[in-house]
């Protein structure tokens, strides 16, 4: 190969597009970093802090698109302190500085400021797509800084944000000229949304394929925003709430019959179930469905819309279905490839709750399932040892019985074995999220068998060290690791402290761990941020180190400690 | 590491009501200590060795550590635990739950509609966990209502769908989540111990569900969203039934259901069932809302040879034959 120009290479490098393969391939040979660097356009930054960055600008400094992830992961169940970091400014000063090309950018976890939008949007004049993922810290004012100045601006997706909502009129700071909108995403919005300047703004993109509206727009205004938008293929429903016999109502079902493009749905933040009928007619057509944020539907009408959806891929939805619901998605929907089942009632007793055995009927029903998640009472080693029969498929297996310690209500037994089929079955799992009653024998079976597992999610499980060594020295992929209240201590976290560097991140909540043995860590690996947060001034630094350490979270880094770590976070 | 796993099996046995009852007994035990002792407890003091999103126990609760040495403080598992016992120590945040874990006691009821007549805190017996098949927390939601409990170094932090958005951050101690605990206790309560961060649920998606919940009662105009449960009692059995209403399709189908529920103690009786309402604002778990008020109706009980008839009392407390409104 170093017989071919630089060029032509460059070419060649052009059409790998996955971060790992990239990754790879700069790591051949000198002049194969240097042509790989140049070309790099899409940038991938799993932990904002293991570089800065003037160290992305500096290695890529023709990237157009950058992925930014912030906070631990363990920070959407509330583990995390509020203003940890993850601070989005300091990111967009750089680039701004160094006049970097941006054109994309897409956040998860972190702080985003309204000054920092308002940079952004004046910073980058071809500034294309923001998406933003369960971030926080901005306002409806920065979003109408991007509307703005971003003139070219495709994408604008806010995906499970906390966004301070100063009323709907920052639709309107989208110029007339702003013609070139592909996706618009309002649905985490909370506060009143201008109507008629949102239904103007969708009149004038021909382009827009996909728009998702928040719970602020009402049934009789999606009615006239899907007259101008019959192209969608992505829709969001609002509210949905309506008298069936009106005439808005009818007025809806007819302006849906248009909508022949839709293929993926969603929304229905407030939904009265009577309506429903009023989709049937796009249903079998559709791939993606979401109605988990959807508490009104009974089990019997999701099961009579569900019914229509042969063509289904992916579904999202409460565990009202209930087990005989899940047994006619097993039926209806052969192409089901990703399903969540999320708890309509998480603390109390659900009443339509799902069991093991709405599992097992998808297990046998679906056979190109690969991506789980579910929420569910109960689980019996039987029933999983029958879906990892059924389906070896998983790349993505996460269990949650919402009681985290149940054994297997059948054989009182703890739920290794069950645990242990689906990683010796599915061997090309790359995440797994453990619950129910667990010794250390599950994590045997997952450190002799799942060889290509990269995040697993831990807690409440196990009996000693043992169960944490297996993980570490079995799982040779690894690359995020959290743990929370299991009995796993020094022993095991200092086990191997070259492998910690070869993971993005390890977390550690209300283990054994001591502060002594997060500081042997840290002096060991100075290239690894070993963080301890210590809320209420519960550790005192200086005295014992015996003490146990609450929450701890490390993860590998070229740049040292963090220098915006608030007061109750220590780097050792 | 056995206290835990004690209350783990406790849990579990309680719920699977299988050979439930040594491990049962020797809780009541403990609880029984616990019980005088949380009384005593002091306010405000916080375990020095727990993690903050474990300590969201009343401080009554915390005392106990010392006086339990053996018990597991990494333990941060929901279990069995009723709030009572830690009135004493605590500021208003729990006393408030307290309060309604005392109205909700005789209602308690889980996914398979059984309804115990719980009148005091004694009443708890293995017997009356073990029948039927309990979801997990329900068997857990009977054993609370009649007994305080705390075995376990246990989060003791009452949940109804609407305390979660104000789940506190973990950086705060006890009393932010008392705090907490307090101001979501204007639903009715899930009675089940919370962990912290569990289940593993994003607080949007909380948030935007307690919120949603809400108001499809309010837009909906009708009971809202989940099931409209009735209470059904039996002249003469032990303990009341309820029933979801929005399970049925028609009449002939909460009739035979109802047959169904009460044929062991049918034969040759005249039966009562009374049914009551609940205050249709409140967000409840269970989804009890009705605008009218039933109350005693009769069954109608083909099989058995005995004439019974569905009656209910409606708002103006007039009797009526169930039936001649359309089911809808």
């Amino acid at each position: 190969m170093n017989y071919f120009p630089d060029e032509v290479i460059e070419h060649v490098f052009g059409f790998i597009t996955s971060h790992k393969e990239r990754n790879a391939v700069s790591l051949v040979c000198k002049s194969w970093y240097k042509i790989e660097r140049m070309s790099r356009q899409r940038v991938f930054i799993g932990n904002c802090y293991a570089i800065s960055p003037e160290g992305v600008i500096a290695r890529f400094p023709e990237l157009k698109s950058l992925t930014l992830k912030g906070k631990p992961h363990f920070a959407d169940f509330n583990l995390v302190p509020h203003d940890w970091g993850g601070i989005l400014y300091p990111w967009i000063e750089a680039f701004a500085k160094s006049r970097v090309g941006l054109e994309e950018l897409r956040l998860k976890r972190m702080v985003v400021s309204d000054e920092s939008l308002e940079l952004l949007s004046k910073s980058f004049v071809n500034f294309k797509a923001l998406v933003l993922v369960s971030c926080e810290g901005f306002s409806t004012d920065g979003l109408a800084a991007v509307a703005a100045n971003c003139r070219f601006l495709r994408e604008l997706d806010l995906q499970e944000n906390e966004v301070e909502d100063h009323r709907g009129h920052w639709i309107s700071r989208f110029p007339e000229s702003c013609t070139s909108l592909v996706s618009l995403n309002l649905a985490c919005l909370k506060g009143e949304i201008n109507l008629s300047a949102l239904e103007r703004l969708v009149a004038r993109s021909p382009n827009l394929k996909s728009l998702r509206l928040s719970r602020a727009v009402p049934l009789d205004a999606l009615q006239k925003i899907l007259m101008r938008a019959p192209q969608l293929v992505d829709l969001g429903t609002g509210s949905f709430v309506h008298d069936p016999a009106s005439d808005a109502y009818n007025k809806l079902k007819a302006t849906i019959l248009k909508c022949k493009s839709i293929k993926s749905l969603s929304g229905f933040l407030e939904v009265a179930p009577r309506c429903l009928s009023a989709i049937h007619p796009i249903c079998h057509n559709l791939t993606s469905l979401n109605l988990s944020y959807a508490p009104g539907i009974h089990g019997n009408d999701l099961i009579k819309l569900i019914q229509h959806c042969r063509k289904l891929e992916r579904l999202w939805i409460l565990d009202c279905i209930g087990d005989k619901g899940l047994g006619i998605v097993a039926s209806t929907c052969k192409e089901l490839q990703e399903l969540r089942v999320f708890p309509s009632d998480p603390y109390g007793v659900g009443n339509a709750a799902v069991t093991e055995e709405g599992l097992v009927a998808i297990s046998a029903g679906c056979p190109k399932l690969h991506s789980l998640l579910y929420f569910c009472q109960q689980m019996t080693n039987a029933a999983l040892i029958t879906v990892a029969k059924n389906c070896s498929n998983f790349t993505r297996f996460r269990l949650c019985i919402l009681d985290p310690i149940r054994p297997d209500p059948v054989t009182m037994q703890p739920l290794d074995e069950g645990f242990g089929a689906i990683v010796q079955s599915c061997k090309r799992l790359r995440r797994l999220s453990l619950s129910g009653l667990l010794t250390d024998r599950v994590f045997l079976y997952i450190g002799m068998y799942a060889e290509q597992l990269e995040m697993l999610s831990i807690a409440f499980a196990g009996d000693s060290d043992k169960g944490m060594l297996y993980v570490l020295n079995g799982c040779k992929k690894l690359r995020k690791l959290e743990i929370r209240d299991s009995p796993f201590g020094d022993t095991a976290l200092l086990m191997d402290v070259g492998k910690y560097e070869t993971m993005r991140s390890l977390w550690m909540s209300s283990c054994e761990v001591t502060l002594g043995g997060c500081k042997t860590l840290a002096k060991n690996r100075p290239m690894l941020n070993v963080e301890i947060i210590n809320e209420d001034d519960q550790i005192d630094f200086s005295s014992d180190d015996r003490q146990k350490v609450g929450k701890m979270y490390l993860y590998r880094t070229l740049v040292g400690p963090r220098k915006d770590a608030p007061e109750f976070v220590w780097t050792l | 590491m056995s206290p835990p796993l004690l209350g783990v099996e406790e849990e579990g046995q309680s719920i699977d009501s299988s050979a439930a009852s040594s491990l049962l007994d020797d809780s009541k035990n403990k609880l029984n200590l616990k019980a005088t002792e949380l009384r005593l407890g002091l306010p405000g003091s916080q375990s020095p060795e727990r993690d903050p999103e474990l300590s969201l126990l009343s401080s009554g609760k915390l005392d106990e550590k010392p006086l339990f040495p053996l018990l597991p403080l990494k333990d941060g598992i929901c279990a069995t635990s009723q709030k009572k016992n830690v009135v004493s120590g605590n500021k208003r945040g729990f006393s408030d739950t307290m309060d309604r874990f005392s109205e909700v006691k005789s209602s308690v009821y889980t996914e398979k509609n059984w309804m115990f007549h719980t009148a005091g805190p004694d009443s708890e017996s293995p017997q009356s966990v073990a029948q039927g098949k309990f979801p997990g927390n329900s068997g857990m939601n009977v054993k609370l209502s009649s007994r305080p409990s705390g075995t376990q170094q246990a989060i003791m932090k009452e949940m109804a769908p609407n305390a979660v958005p104000e789940q506190p951050r973990a950086t705060n101690g006890t009393c932010h989540n008392q705090a907490a605990a307090s101001n979501n206790n204007s639903n009715a309560p899930a009675a089940k111990a919370q962990v912290v961060g569990w289940p593993p649920i994003r607080s949007f998606r909380k948030n935007t569900l307690a919120t949603t919940s809400k108001n499809n009662d309010e837009v909906d105009g009708k009971p809202g969203p989940g099931a409209l449960f009735v209470k059904v009692s039996m002249d003469g059995a032990p303990y009341l039934r309820k029933v979801d209403l929005r399970t049925y399709s028609n009449y002939g189908e909460l009739s035979s259901a109802l047959e169904k529920m009460f044929s062991c103690f049918t034969i040759g009786k005249l039966f009562r069932l009374s049914q009551c309402s609940a205050n249709p604002v409140n967000v409840d778990p269970m989804g009890l809302l009705g605008r009218e008020k039933l109350s005693e109706s009769k069954l109608k009980d083909l099989l058995h040879g005995s004439e019974y008839v569905l009656t209910y009392e409606d708002k103006d407390s007039d009797w009526m034959l169930v039936g001649d409104v359309p089911w809808e």
